[in-house]
């Protein structure tokens, strides 16, 4: 859009903005909120209860000083008649409360936060019925690839996850330093090449929630964002088999289109993929075995040592990694190939 | 580009111009980003053409040379760094206002390219920290620090002027970014792998790099000199429990510059060994290991934030107690507070980077370690605020600063203390919530500090009181505009929203969006006022000339000598008794006194070294940025022959006759008899010539 | 305010190492000044060297398949020039004695050269042992490893380097001067950094060199 036409936008728009304003100022913290502070997930709800109780804490501090400023400047104000003793600088309680109570609190705090440090760690996996679900997840410059191990698959844009069921994601960078981050069901973990990091993450809700990266990384950084739908079982089921079918296998020309600069949309138009979906969902119906950690050790992505070049020569790797994932959503033998993985993953 | 031609321009070339782009693209966008470029780097040849021939037309080049850029008088070199600091402060906050304006109308674009975006955010956070608030604070402590403990100079008054040179050539660096562009995207922190060659081949990374190495080579050199003077040049009598708190925080500010800057020198020196010499410390391949710049970028970071925190904290403290018209409350213990606060500073580098995947442990142990610089900074608070209790206090303008401070930066200390509890950290970190935080810190406590510490030394410096309603206005708008801009950014952070992201595509945002641009421009307002407090000033100079030196009833030593002070400070060096010396004297009545006799005095005499030191300093950053080999070997060599031939200088001093110092002291003792004392009512009023009726009035002792 | 003069309150602090005659107080306290200065300095400067070592450390492992310490160091070369060093510190020890203690300025003319001539003999060491490490493919773009360690050494070696060209400024001066007040100071200054140097560079031969080859 050119910048004429937006400010016409700006200005059309201008009414409902103000009616906007305030509303969302009047609601304060209204239910709209995007976020943790209308948390998804319980590693956010956590964080969103953890904010309230340090801002709890932390006020016995600030509240005096906010109400007592005023009101000493009132009661000690030069025309005032109030007592005026230039000479007076030391009060031996003062000083024994004034240290004591932010010694306290901190101490209060200090417990508070050895706790719930342990227990929110993102490398922490979260208890759940069922067997988390492996997701690796590679940073590229604008865009994510979400590799999904046991079912073979990957997405670009999208990330679905089952709902209820706790996820653990492996991190790492093709490019350069990255955060991802889902606000509404949690923490944010830093994304680095050759490293890979963890987070966990579970989402209590159906949704689509607005995913990012937060550490800045050129031009496109803002546009590297993507969806991520909470799902039921079957849905996700059905994803998978969707993506399967009518996807296209992760081959040396696409992985090449994505590992260029650029965003989702970007990679979108350069497959020929319909652009227009607001989304930019890319689907990749196989994905070259060990991808992950073949970018994390930094080799370069060898396509024929790997095995599984291109399409027409998919034969033998391709149908491996294909193989458990076509027994398919028997749990026990995902449960088994994803700790397999896991033990590859953390050597 | 001929062989010849890259030998002498290195790859300097056409496309450096701010408008060349546009001259081939004519899309919407660029156009209207090269006219906004185009017109900044137009506003810095103008600027400079217009100081130049403004000085020409006056005819004061000889003047200019001898008394300023030559002068090795403490007091002239931080007048200089102030200036410094004032223009770079301008470029800055009108780059943030542009930032504002960009986000306001960020809603899925907006009127900026994201690399023009990057640049801003870039230089913005880049200027504001080490050409912004390091030349103010250090200009700030040149002028008092010595006044305070009753010395004539610095211990090192040439390297002084070195210091100087180094932060105007790193100014200067900047300021060419604008019109041989680019400058770095990278932001403040520079992190690689981001800023590598791989990834950021061009200029813009090279300026960043060379002008904060200047500027941290100008703060290391600066720390010492503060740190031996503080150490070894205190008045007889002026032990250290004696020292007013504004000296103790600058003493406190000069051992973490000595010890922190280190770490940004070899973060920086490595990341160009990267750059320049295909080194890999922090590539991503190789080995190479980003995760140890960040660490020692906030090895260097953390302490940076008590550097530019503690001198305003002196500030403050030297306020509240002279417009309380008390003795400050709790001397010792924010002496000892002001310690605590530099030593923790050093523990807790790590709560910069909760997300990176360290163990719980770790984290938790920095998140606590954090908290606990909380401890110090309240009892301050609390200190402050007891202070004001059973005074008599005057609502000047450093005051209305002090308090919008000591209102404001409470509640940035609560967002502190969220910022350092991990488990919320993972939410908010890179957020607008942490750029929030960090405004909050360093607006309400740095630039307030730094303004107010204007307000309050200009009359010593000048002579001549700063006007006070635009300085109230002036006031006001800060306080309004940050909270407009900032609280804001608060919400935004919450709500997800990453920092440096040039558009957005959260309707929700919006609302908050423009509230902070309207902040914004609030703030602009305050920048005018500003502006508009100075001219008045100078404009009515004689009505409120404050020549007897002592405008504000004031408590400490600088306010014992005439404004503006001579050259050598102090006729004959005082000797001390108490804390608050002047006001001391004061209550005894043995203020403003005739010595016995004089002697002569020795001072520095001037030297070149700064003016060579900061224009090779610059030709040498500037040919490394443009790979320019000649000139760096050329300016190189220049330095290394200007050091050792410095070497072989025995003129170090002259001295000033015993008779002239007597001449002068007598003129402005029989100055002082002839004003009328005034009291504090007077204050704001032409009446105020500096001398305050003693003692203090209607006290209950 | 009373007239009395700085020194008569505190004048007990006279740094030990010089010696520039009675009667000037003013000149004494402006030395002791330059030389705590320079004290303060060479702490900032051991913290830079700290972090170099620190970050070497982290990097050990960051070899990238490139050759290691073992491949690349010769205890025996390295040997040499941590005695010579160590040598030259002595010299420099006894041109301070010489300094303090006699009239005659050949002999502290003397041991400066001598230590001059070490200083440079380590020079020439050092730049044969990087020449050597170069052949066998230890150059620093090879590795992160490589980097930190051509990051941390040759920054020692370029002090000695400073330290050299400072030592042949001081003898000019000498010679133009004589041996006058700024001269003395400069040889103290010049001995705390020389020292310094020689503790760094036992830092850097037991962390760098015994720990990489044992």
């Amino acid at each position: 859009m050119s910048v004429t036409g937006r400010t016409r936008y700006f200005f059309r728009q201008g009414n409902r903005y103000v009616l906007l304003v305030l509303l969302v100022l009047l609601s304060g913290c209204g239910a709209d909120m995007p976020g943790f502070m209308n948390p998804q997930g319980q590693v956010a709800e956590a964080q969103r209860y953890h904010f309230w109780i340090v801002i709890a804490l932390v006020m016995l501090v600030v509240i005096p000083v906010i109400i007592q400023t005023p009101l000493i400047l009132w009661r000690y104000r030069y025309r005032g008649h109030a007592v005026y003793r230039p000479k007076w600088y030391m009060s031996r309680w003062l000083d024994i409360t004034m240290w004591a109570v932010p010694i306290l609190i901190v101490a209060i705090l200090s417990v508070y936060v050895w706790r719930q440090t342990q227990e929110l760690d993102p490398y922490r996996p979260i208890a759940g019925d069922q067997p988390p679900l492996e997701i690796q997840i590679v940073g590229y410059d604008w865009k994510w690839l979400f590799i999904y191990p046991d079912q073979g698959i990957a997405t670009l844009g999208q990330l679905v996850i089952p709902v209820d069921r706790p996820i653990s994601f492996s991190l790492t960078s093709a490019s350069v330093l990255q955060s991802f981050f889902i606000p509404a069901l949690g923490s944010q973990i830093d994304v680095m090449n050759r490293m890979v990091t963890r987070l966990h993450l579970k989402a209590d809700h159906p949704g689509r929630f607005e995913g990012k990266n937060m550490q800045y990384n050129g031009e496109g950084f803002h546009r590297q964002r993507f969806i991520t739908r909470a799902v039921d079982d079957d849905t996700f089921a059905e994803f998978v088999q969707r993506t399967r079918e009518q996807g296209r296998p992760l081959d040396q020309d696409t992985y090449e289109i994505i590992a260029q600069k650029g965003d989702n949309r970007d990679v979108a138009r350069a497959l020929g993929l319909d652009t227009r979906d607001s989304d930019a969902v890319i689907r990749l119906s196989s994905v070259p075995n060990g991808l992950f950690h073949t970018i994390m050790d930094g080799s370069p992505i060898d396509w024929s040592a790997l095995d599984v070049s291109p399409p027409q020569l998919g034969t033998t790797r391709t149908s491996v990694i294909q193989n458990p994932s076509n027994d398919d959503t028997s749990s026990s033998s995902e449960a088994a190939s994803s700790s397999h993985q896991h033990r590859k993953a953390q050597p | 580009m001929s062989d010849a031609t890259s030998l002498i321009f290195g790859r300097l070339g056409w496309d450096a111009l701010p408008f060349w782009s546009m001259l081939h693209d004519h899309s919407p966008m660029t156009v209207i980003n090269g006219v906004i470029a185009t017109g900044a780097a137009g506003m810095v040849v103008l600027g400079a053409l217009a100081a130049i021939v403004l000085v020409t037309w006056l005819g004061k080049w000889k003047y200019l040379w001898s008394e300023w850029l030559t002068s090795p008088d403490h007091k002239k070199i931080g007048i200089m760094f102030i200036v410094i600091a004032l223009v770079m402060l301008s470029r800055a906050i009108i780059e943030a206002v542009l930032m504002r304006v960009q986000q306001t109308f960020g809603l899925d674009g907006g009127f900026l390219t994201a690399e023009h975006f990057g640049e801003l955010f870039t230089t913005h956070g880049t200027i504001m920290i080490f050409f912004m608030a390091m030349p103010f604070l250090t200009g700030i402590i040149n002028y008092v620090m010595p006044l305070q403990i009753g010395a004539r100079d610095l211990s090192f008054p040439v390297m002084n002027q070195v210091s100087l040179g180094l932060t105007a050539a790193g100014a200067a660096l900047v300021m060419i970014s604008l019109v041989l562009a680019p400058f770095s995207t990278g932001g403040w922190t520079g992190y690689p792998p981001f800023t590598e060659l791989a990834y950021n081949p061009g200029a813009g990374v090279d300026y960043w790099l060379w002008a904060v190495t200047l500027s941290t080579l100008s703060s290391t050199l600066t720390g010492i000199n503060f740190a031996v003077t503080i150490f070894k040049k205190r008045a007889p009598g002026m032990k250290l429990f004696r020292m007013p708190l504004f000296t103790w925080t600058a003493l406190c500010t000069a051992i973490l510059m000595i010890f922190g800057m280190p770490p940004l020198t070899v973060a920086t020196g490595l990341l160009a060994l990267d750059r320049y010499l295909d080194f890999h410390m922090f590539t991503t391949d190789l080995g190479g290991n980003m995760m140890n710049y960040v660490n020692l970028l906030w090895a260097f970071g953390h302490p940076e934030v008590y550097i530019l925190i503690l001198p305003p904290f002196g500030i403050f403290s030297e306020i509240f107690a002279t417009f309380s018209g008390k003795r400050i409350y709790g001397y010792r213990i924010l002496v000892i507070a002001t310690m605590c606060i530099a030593v923790l500073s050093f523990t807790v580098w790590l709560h910069h980077f909760f997300t990176m995947g360290q163990s719980a442990h770790i984290n938790a142990a920095f998140g606590i370690a954090t908290m606990l610089i909380g401890i110090p900074t309240g009892v301050k608070v609390y200190d402050w605020m007891l202070t004001m209790y059973r005074g008599r206090i005057r609502l000047s303008v450093p005051m209305v600063y002090a308090i919008g401070f000591i209102m404001l930066f409470v509640l940035g200390g609560m967002t502190g203390i969220i910022l350092a509890t991990p488990s919320v950290d993972y939410q908010v970190h890179n957020s607008l919530f942490l750029i929030a935080h960090f405004h909050n810190m360093l607006i309400p406590g740095l630039l307030f500090g730094m303004l107010s510490a204007t307000n309050f030394w200009f009359p010593k410096a000048t002579g001549f009181r700063l006007e006070e309603r635009w300085g109230y206005r002036a006031a006001f708008c800060w306080i309004i505009g940050f909270m407009l801009t900032f609280f804001p950014l608060y919400v935004l952070g919450l709500m997800g929203m990453p920092r440096r992201s040039v558009a957005y595509f959260e309707p929700q945002y919006l609302p908050w969006m423009i509230t902070a641009g309207i902040g914004a421009m609030v703030i602009l307002c305050a920048l005018l006022c500003l502006l508009m407090q100075l001219w008045v000033s100078i404009r009515d100079r004689h009505a409120n000339n404050v020549f007897a030196g002592d405008p504000w009833d004031g408590r400490t030593l600088e306010w014992a000598v005439s404004a503006p002070p001579p050259e050598y400070n102090f006729p004959v060096l005082p000797e001390i008794y108490s804390i608050d010396a002047f006001m001391t004297e004061k209550d005894r009545g043995q203020g403003w006194q005739a010595p016995d006799h004089y002697v002569d005095i020795e001072m520095p005499a001037n030297s070149t070294m700064g003016v060579i030191i900061g224009i090779t300093g610059l030709a040498m950053a500037f040919g490394l940025v443009w790979y320019m080999w000649w000139l760096v070997i050329g300016a190189g060599l220049v330095t290394l022959v200007a050091v050792i031939a410095r070497g072989f200088v025995r003129s170090t001093t002259r001295t000033i006759p015993a008779h002239e110092v007597q001449r002068s002291h007598e003129h402005w003792l029989e100055q002082v008899r002839r004003t009328n004392p005034i009291d504090r009512s007077l204050e704001q009023t032409t009446a105020n010539h500096g001398r305050p009726v003693p003692p203090i009035e209607g006290a209950v002792q | 305010m009373s007239s009395t003069d700085t020194h008569a309150l505190e004048g007990n602090s006279r740094h030990p190492g010089l010696n520039l005659g009675a009667a000037h107080a003013q000149e004494e306290d402006t030395r002791e000044e330059m030389v705590f200065g320079f004290w303060v300095f060479m702490m900032s400067d051991l913290i830079l060297f700290g972090l170099l070592f620190a970050t070497y450390v982290t990097m050990l492992g960051g070899t990238a398949g490139g050759p290691g310490p073992q491949a690349l160091f010769e205890l025996k070369s390295a040997f040499i020039q941590t005695m010579i060093l160590l040598v030259s510190s002595f010299t420099f020890g006894m041109a301070s004695l010489a300094l303090k203690y006699r009239e005659d300025r050949v002999r502290l003319v003397v041991w400066l050269l001598v230590t001059l001539a070490l200083g440079l003999a380590f020079l020439f060491f050092e730049l044969k042992d990087f020449h050597s490490m170069f052949d066998k493919g230890g150059v620093p773009s090879r590795s992160g490893y490589l980097s930190a360690f051509f990051s941390l050494v040759p920054l020692h070696g370029l002090h000695v380097t400073a330290a050299c060209i400072w030592l042949v400024a001081l003898l000019g001066q000498m010679a133009v001067h004589g041996l006058d007040a700024p001269v003395k100071t400069g040889i103290l200054r010049l001995a705390i950094l020389w020292h310094f140097l020689d503790i760094v560079w036992i830092g850097i031969f037991s962390l760098v060199y015994l720990g990489g080859l044992s």
